[in-house]
């Protein structure tokens, strides 16, 4: 089927299968291969994007669902040879390992900032605790975000 | 999404040794831009799946490919039969079929293989295959593992200078002894220890994309660790020269040891080939848990004796390794588990002999720590138990007990370089831990946290101490290099090829600081890394890289200057290979070194551990963990910050919740549902302090960094579990059960 969906600020088309996740459509049918696939479950965060301004797991998401809806991914968090004040912390902090999860933590991240410029310690674990890092033990990840919170 | 706040791009740190860096590859993966090896594409590309078996152990009577050949989309489907060249291959030996032959020996062997225009397509397609099993009996029980049929008949393991077992089903078996084994002391403690089995659990499945260069050979995009021993592998199954076959380095998101072994690389390579279309395959996460080696699940029955005053005398530890189906890299863990099964302490007398076997149950291999993460948790808990039978504080009897260069190993080598033990144990008891934090608090920094189960009734507090070490580099006699080829150019800019893997690490950015100092420029840059380029790194893997790229490149780079020097100052382009001081093997008899060193260098860390256990509920949170660490020379100290952090994370998964759990061979919790690793609520702060004592054999001193947090955090947190409980817990990962007073 066709759908049509507004993907960082663009109207965007693409022809789907009933069983395509949204995460499968962005990666596979529009060259936004930002969002990672590291379960498919809804457990890791990997995929996250924004729904209408919602945070979601794209591979929770059927791509049949965003009809006529708004999406932004990791790719359209800021400007052409701009960084997000979460990506600059990320990369100056040593957030960033191998780094398949960190679009996840980033569009999370920025999600949260947006809410609360200036998490508690236990609000910033708790809105990251749906996003799963495997090298970096998460330290250097909540010090970045800590860091981007007070710079915003 | 409203306007954020966007700051302008800064120009990265081009820093030298010592200092800290930001990754190159940082800035594009935080903005999705980097390309992971599941972001590849290529024009006409088919999508690939593997059909995997069903059984854990069965003879195949029937694999009717016919069903599938007719289906929708697709353009091939391969068994066996394909496999042009040898039909199997392994890390030490070839044991494991490329797509099983005549029975399969573990759930999820792969079968066959298919290449379809969708990845649905391709799906669909593999479940179409038919194939009729007969079950023959599982081996699913180490401990029977040598009294059942062998399950490789042709005894692939015997006959390569270990000592070679009669049992069937032995993929090693060694001992080391040492001194006078039957040496009795004043005092002695015993124990039974088991280590359930871990995955890596790295975030970015396994994925490549095989790509034919139209004259029969192919070119592989993949994760890997070690480039040119993946080639080395698929070249002969392939029926191809090496050169045919060109494996470049793709996006790698995470390895830990489970990217040693191949995954999809010859699988792709031959529906490339075969179909004349590039092919990618990616593992979904359920996949990806049947489709690499884990940490070896391990029981160990441990006996230290010692005098009244609390010094050791002799040390008897019997570790048994189940290595699953395929031998992987077995015998190397098994011999880590034996060598440093006494852990960073002065023994005169010993006995340890480590077996792995083959069974049924998923194949192991290597896992950050490798050998050493299993048998420091039982050593360490007798260091505690030892330390309480003697009523001396349990930081004291590890002191006392210190090794330090001049001792000897219980293998005989004695300790020559950098090994700072005693210095990491003051430094790291000597870290405050935070006091109890007052009642009422929010139930997130509680045992259960989110899910509100107490309001402090109930909890208990403990701490714990653990010392673990593990060798850096290969041993044993292998020959260890490291290529790295530089490029001096007429501007005066450098590119540098080096095949080093970079799986999340920061192995790029050590290479880079290197040529910037070696060079005295910041014009470097990091070539791709492939095999095509540069001569075999070795592999991203025992806590090698840092040392092993950094010799080449300083190496390469010299050479180039000296090059440049001697031409007058024109182009030049030089490669050079660095070996670390050679080592010996250990005599197959007696574990005993039969040169001056079985391994090259040592790494120890300390760790100190603060928990809360709500002990009606069985629930338990780590509040605090301070470490000191040996890391020889920082090279990049928020790398080694994040490597220590990172470590660490996986040793308190371990302890705590990861356990990969198996009935009858079949993996029962293959997704990241029922298998938990530790999320941002579970980690608790860490303090790290880094103790530079340069190791005199490495390149600016430097140390692998990567392994001794997770040799020794497993053991730390069980410590601090035993302190809060009263609990033996001679069983990780710690179950509710076993805390529940």
């Amino acid at each position: 089927m066709r759908i049509s969906l507004t993907v960082n600020g663009e109207l965007r088309e693409a022809d789907v299968w009933g069983g395509e996740s949204l995460l499968n459509a962005l990666r596979d049918r529009l060259d936004l291969p930002g969002s990672k696939n590291a379960c498919e479950q809804g457990e890791c965060g990997s995929c996250s994007v924004l729904l209408d301004g919602v945070l979601v797991c794209s591979c929770l998401v059927l791509a049949a669902q965003v009809d006529g809806h708004e999406v932004v991914t990791v790719e359209g968090l800021a400007g052409e040879d701009e960084l997000h004040p979460v990506q600059e912390a990320l990369t100056q902090g040593g957030g960033v390992q191998c780094g398949f999860c960190t679009p996840g933590f980033v569009v999370a991240a920025a999600d949260l900032l947006r809410r609360n410029p200036d998490p508690s310690d236990d609000e910033l674990r708790e809105a990251l605790s749906g996003n799963l890092c495997r090298c970096t033990g998460y330290q250097k990840i909540l010090a970045a975000v800590r860091a981007a919170g007070s710079r915003s | 999404m409203s306007t954020p706040t966007v700051t302008r791009r800064r120009t990265l740190e081009l820093g030298r040794v010592g200092e800290t860096v930001t990754r190159p590859d940082a800035v594009p993966k935080t903005t999705g831009q980097f390309k992971f090896a599941s972001d590849l594409n290529s024009p006409g590309m088919l999508w690939g799946h593997t059909l995997r078996s069903t059984h854990a152990h069965a003879r195949l009577v029937e694999v009717d490919i016919a069903p599938a050949l007719s289906m929708p989309g697709v353009h091939a489907v391969l068994t066996h039969a394909d496999v042009p060249g040898r039909k199997t291959y392994g890390l030490e030996f070839p044991d494991q079929p490329v797509l099983a032959i005549d029975r399969v020996r573990y759930h999820g062997e792969p079968i066959a293989v298919v290449a379809a225009e969708h990845p649905e397509q391709a799906r669909r397609a593999a479940a179409a295959i038919r194939v009729e099993y007969e079950p023959l009996p599982v081996v699913s029980d180490a401990e029977q593992a040598t009294e059942a049929e062998p399950l490789h008949p042709d005894r692939p393991t015997m006959g390569h200078g270990y000592r070679d077992d009669p049992r069937p089903n032995v993929v090693r078996h060694m001992v080391i002894r040492h001194g006078d084994p039957d040496a009795t002391g004043e005092v002695s403690v015993e124990g039974v220890y088991e280590v359930g089995i871990q995955d890596q659990a790295f975030l970015g499945p396994e994925s490549g994309l095989a790509v034919p260069d139209g004259e029969g050979g192919v070119d592989i995009h993949v994760a890997t660790q070690w480039l040119h021993v993946d080639r080395d592998q698929i070249a002969p199954c392939l029926g191809l020269a090496p050169e045919q076959v060109r494996v470049h380095l793709a996006g790698v998101g995470g390895a830990f040891g489970g990217r040693e072994d191949l995954s999809m690389q010859i699988h792709g390579a031959l529906l490339a080939l075969h179909t004349n279309r590039p092919v990618k395959l990616v593992y979904n996460r359920e996949e990806s848990f049947t489709g690499h080696v884990h940490r070896h699940p391990a029981k160990i029955w441990a006996e230290h004796r010692a005098t009244r005053a609390g010094r050791l005398v002799c040390v008897r530890m019997r570790i048994l390794l189940d290595g699953g189906a395929y031998a992987s890299s077995s015998t190397a863990v098994c011999s880590n588990a034996a060598s440093f099964a006494v852990g960073p302490y002065g023994v005169d007398n010993a006995l340890l002999e480590a077996t792995a076997v083959y069974t049924n149950n998923p194949p192991c291999g290597a896992m950050r720590g490798f050998g050493a993460v299993q048998t420091c948790f039982a050593a360490e808990a007798q260091m505690d138990k030892l330390a309480a039978e003697l009523g001396i504080d349990p930081v004291e009897l590890r002191l006392l007990n210190a090794l330090k260069p001049g001792d000897s190993l219980p293998t005989g080598q004695v300790v020559t370089g950098s090994l700072p033990t005693a210095e990491v144990i003051r430094r790291a008891a000597a870290i405050p831990t935070p006091d109890a934090e007052p009642l009422p608090r929010d139930p997130l920094r509680l045992p259960g946290g989110a899910g509100n189960t107490t309001h402090g009734q109930g909890v208990r507090r403990g701490e714990g101490f653990a010392v673990g070490f593990k060798n850096i580099c290969y041993s044993e006699g292998f020959d260890d290099f490291c290529a790295a080829r530089v490029e001096l150019r007429a501007d005066g800019s450098a590119l540098v090829h080096c095949a080093a893997a970079e799986v999340g690490q920061g192995v790029g950015s050590v290479i880079l600081q290197v040529a910037r100092t070696e060079l005295a420029t910041d014009r470097v840059e990091l070539a791709s890394h492939s095999t095509a380029d540069v001569g075999s790194a070795g592999s991203a893997s025992a806590s090698r890289m840092t040392w092993m790229a950094a010799g080449a490149v300083r190496d390469a780079c010299r050479a180039a200057l000296e090059e440049r020097e001697r031409s007058g100052g024109a182009e030049v382009d030089v490669e050079r290979v660095y070996r670390h001081p050679p080592t010996t093997p250990l005599d197959p008899e007696t574990g005993q070194v039969t040169g001056e060193r079985a391994h090259v260098a040592l790494a120890v860390a300390a760790m100190r551990v603060v928990v809360e256990v709500d002990v009606e509920l069985g629930l338990s949170r780590v509040v605090w963990i301070g470490t000191a660490q040996d890391v020889g020379t920082a090279v990049n100290p928020q790398a080694v910050q994040g490597q220590i952090e990172g470590g660490i994370a996986q040793g308190l998964g371990l302890a705590l919740m990861e356990e990969i759990q198996t009935r009858d061979g079949r993996i029962v919790n293959a997704s990241f549902t029922d298998y938990l690793i530790p999320t941002a609520l579970d980690m608790p702060p860490v303090v790290a302090e880094l103790i530079e004592d340069p190791e005199p054999d490495a390149p600016y001193g430097v140390k692998g960094v990567g392994e001794p947090p997770t040799v020794v955090s497993t053991a730390a947190i069980a410590s601090a579990l035993r302190d809060a409980t009263g609990r033996p817990l001679v069983r990780v990962p710690v179950r509710p059960d076993d805390i529940c007073l």
